[in-house]
């Protein structure tokens, strides 16, 4: 039975992260758009709340819970679970604000990737711990198959050697997952992520990043010198299988890729609603029924860039509607990940030209929001690396083929 | 295809246009027989002077009522469990696989002709109200098959048809159009007096007529007016792109109503006043599309569909729009369907020129919008049927069939290169039609 709305069981969840979003971080956005490089400490608070939020429950909070698939589940049985509670709960606090969210404590992709796929030694010794994620390098961006940095066993430690670049709430958050290649000669399959904590003497703090986005959240480089960590900070499994070995960490992106999603669609709606109230003050109404024609060039333009969002929320909800149902999900993730990203790009730009100087100007945060969506089309797969993957399996093609 | 099936598509589309003079002597000419066209010019001249000239719309049958229910039936709400699905029901999954399997096998491989001869073959038709197209807004005391409200399921059958040939699911789903309005929002009596007939064998062709022939056309301000004189109506105006207009037994017209405002009105054919045109268009050929003169048409008080609620004409136009953007979604579907083995075959530099980011983005995003538009749809559709407001939903779908279905049709064309340009290949014939979607109003229904 077709039914494409919010679920009655998820209206709760939705309501109480708008809540957060109105209460929490719409007042302190500028703030720390202005304050970069400055903790928010008033996240504190609120990550003890989300916390209890994803104990144990449906409920995924800011997706850090992690997306692990349910097997074994009755594949007929519709399931709605926690990506797609995880998804709304994140359009509603990315319609608060992209950068605080991405700077909640305990809630970065280190997090997500621990708790999908850590032992439970591993969940015992991090787990509760703030995670952030290092994969980019100088030379290594969307190809992070070419990823530099190695990692050596050296009895019963591993030593890591590299220099890790745009790692998200790396100086604020107690581990970073790295990305390290076990053997550079054996490529994708050897790649492997591996825990590290932030006092860890071999990491260095290079610098933080200063962004035309999403600025309340840190970005940090590092080095990584003779870096040592146990044998068991080594996520997932040691093997170097060259089957299989790159493709279980590309598929976490298939998971993950439905979140960034989220954000953009989070941000995106903020804009057409604060858009659409400048447009009433204005005089102009958006009518469904009369045809975008004859109405008003503005009200026009708004019902494009509303067509574009709901194309983008119906596509990431049921990306993430397929995970919970154990559907691959490859296809519709990058989908949903490259309309998300373009129509927040587009959408927020277009509605501060539509409401022009007021939307430029930093009283109001349209121009703000149009600065942290660009973020939004970039990180977890540029949108180029979207349509890559999306025309891949659309044409049945290997990367070797269409490149 | 052969040459000569070239010429003759080319010999017909024209004289469409240049009309009966220069049919005429074209008909005079030997050239003709000497390179073997006679047999396309006649035809094209068949479909000229059908509707070369104006005519009165076809006599039609007489509907009379059979069994009169004491208040109207209704087709009941769809209930939901409150998760979100993305998943058809069995009954709906039933029709879609019925009508995918029609237009995979019947309705594609007659396209190319349908669309030179602007005429759907009536086997087709018949074939298709076999499948019950036509009576999926029948309510199940009048004979209908589908207790609950069917805006998916005419999503799902628009779309699936529109895959075969967006041209033909027009021709074929029009009669379907008048039967939903009429089970919508009839009343007792209307739906007595024209149901049973959509539930037949002998399904009438009829029409539901809201485009006026204008620039910046608004369903909303209708320039054909509808004027109380006794107790009758009188009706005067022009609707435009009518599908199978010279064939049509039975009409619903909307007109600005005296002290009423925008509604709808059950016309007869062969009702004084009644004319139609041809009126072709670049596609949607194989519906034959005409324009429907209305002047001076008496109609009785009885005629006003329901109770001509300004509510029930909204949810008509939005209803209609849907309609569209499910043929858009299958249409666009085929684009993408055609141009992947295309582009992955077609060699250029030493390789399929698949292996170019440039060509294969141009597929990914054919991908990207058609399945957003898609979801668009399909909520639209399912907010209807729960009895939801849908006006939003509606409108948002008709935005991305109207942008990127035509989008999707031009790119089809454009991955084709050259060989997308000529009628070798279906792309140019879903450029023209992907245009439609923006363009209709009303005509189709879910």
């Amino acid at each position: 039975m077709i039914n494409l709305e919010i679920p009655k069981k998820f209206k709760p969840l939705v309501s109480q992260a708008n809540q957060v979003a109105t209460e929490v971080f719409r007042p302190i956005s500028r703030k720390y758009d202005e304050a970069e490089h400055t903790y928010p400490k008033e996240l504190d608070m609120l990550a003890s709340l989300i916390d209890g939020m994803n104990e144990g429950s449906d409920l995924g909070g800011a997706g850090a819970a992690g997306v692990r698939r349910t097997n074994g589940a009755d594949p007929s049985e519709n399931r709605n679970g926690s990506n797609l509670s995880t998804v709304l709960g994140i359009i509603e606090l990315c319609w608060g604000d992209v950068g605080l969210l991405l700077s909640m404590p305990r809630q970065g992709l280190g997090n997500s990737a621990i708790a999908s796929v850590a032992t439970q030694e591993q969940l015992d010794h991090y787990g509760g711990l703030w995670a952030a994620m290092a994969i980019t390098e100088p030379e290594a961006g969307s190809d992070s198959a070419a990823i530099r940095t190695t990692a050596e066993l050296d009895g019963d430690e591993y030593v890591l050697n590299g220099e890790k670049i745009f790692v998200t709430s790396g100086d604020r958050a107690a581990l970073i997952v790295v990305w390290a290649t076990l053997d550079r000669s054996k490529g994708r399959a050897a790649i492997k992520s591996f825990i590290v904590e932030r006092d860890n003497p071999g990491l260095k703090l290079d610098r933080l990043e200063h962004k035309l986005g999403i600025r309340a959240s840190d970005t940090a480089n590092f080095t990584l010198q003779d870096c040592r960590v146990p044998k068991e900070a080594l996520l997932g499994s040691a093997d170097v299988n060259l089957e299989k070995g790159f493709a279980g960490a590309m598929q976490t992106f298939d998971n993950t890729r439905p979140l960034v999603a989220a954000m953009a669609v989070g941000v995106t709606r903020a804009a057409l609603e604060e858009t659409r109230r400048h447009l009433q003050e204005a005089g102009v109404e958006v009518d469904y029924s009369t045809p975008a024609l004859s109405q008003s060039a503005a009200a026009a333009r708004f019902l494009e860039m509303e067509a574009d969002y709901e194309a983008a929320w119906l596509q990431t909800l049921h990306a993430a509607w397929m995970a919970d149902n154990s559907k691959p999900n490859s296809l519709q993730a990058s989908m949903a990940k490259a309309k998300a990203g373009r129509t927040a790009v587009d959408v927020t730009l277009g509605c501060v030209e539509l409401c022009g100087s007021v939307g430029y100007a930093e009283h109001e945060l349209l121009e703000k929001w149009s600065r942290d969506a660009k973020i939004l089309d970039i990180f977890e797969g540029t949108q180029q690396i979207q349509l890559l993957i999306v025309a891949r399996q659309l044409l049945g093609k290997s990367s070797a083929e269409l490149r | 295809m052969t040459t000569s099936t070239q010429n003759d598509q080319g010999i017909a589309e024209r004289s469409m246009g240049v009309g009966l003079r220069a049919l005429n002597w074209l008909a005079g000419s030997d050239l003709l027989d000497r390179i073997r066209l006679r047999k396309g010019v006649e035809r094209a001249l068949f479909q000229t002077t059908k509707g070369g000239f104006r005519t009165a719309t076809a006599a039609g049958r007489t509907f009379k009522a059979a069994q009169q229910l004491g208040k109207p039936a209704r087709q009941k709400r769809s209930k939901s469990s409150g998760l979100f699905d993305v998943t058809p029901d069995d009954e709906q999954q039933m029709f879609q696989e019925a009508c995918r399997a029609f237009a995979a096998a019947e309705v594609r491989p007659a396209a190319l002709a349908a669309d030179a001869e602007s005429k759907t073959p009536p086997e087709l038709l018949a074939q298709a109200a076999e499948l019950g197209v036509n009576m999926l807004g029948v309510p199940e005391e009048l004979g209908g098959v589908m207790h609950e409200q069917a805006a998916v399921t005419s999503v799902l059958v628009g779309e699936a048809l529109a895959h075969g040939d967006m041209g033909i699911a027009y021709a074929t789903l029009a009669p379907g159009a008048v039967a939903t309005a009429i089970g919508l929002w009839g009343t007792a009596e209307q739906e007595a007096t024209y149901l049973p007939a959509f539930t037949g064998e002998d399904v009438p062709a009829a029409a539901l007529a809201l485009l006026e022939p204008r620039p910046l056309f608004d369903p909303l301000q209708l320039q054909t007016k509808a004027r109380r004189e006794g107790g009758d109506w009188v009706l005067d105006g022009a609707k435009s792109l009518v599908a199978r207009a010279a064939e049509c037994e039975l009409f619903v017209i909307a007109a600005e109503a005296e002290g009423i405002g925008p509604a709808l009105f059950v016309v007869e054919s062969g009702t004084r006043g009644l004319a139609v045109e041809p009126e072709p268009a670049m596609g949607l050929r194989p519906a034959a599309t005409g324009r429907l003169l209305i002047e001076g048409v008496r109609v009785p008080g009885g005629a006003l569909l329901g109770e001509g609620k300004r509510e029930d004409y909204v949810a008509c136009v939005n209803r209609a729009r849907i309609a569209w953007s499910a043929l858009a979604v299958g249409a666009s579907q085929a684009v993408l369907d055609y141009v992947i083995p295309y582009v992955n075959e077609r060699q250029a530099f030493g390789e399929p020129i698949s292996n170019r980011q440039a060509v294969a983005f141009g597929v990914a995003d054919i991908g990207i919008e058609t399945d957003g538009l898609r979801l668009a749809v399909y909520r639209a559709a399912s907010r209807a049927d729960r009895g939801e407001p849908f006006e939003r939903e509606a409108a948002l779908a008709h935005r991305l069939a109207t942008a990127k279905g035509m989008a999707i049709g031009s790119e089809g064309v454009q991955l084709l290169g050259g060989h997308g340009f000529v009628k070798e290949h279906p792309v140019e014939r879903w450029y023209r039609d992907l245009r439609a979607a923006g363009v209709m109003e009303g005509a189709l229904l879910v």
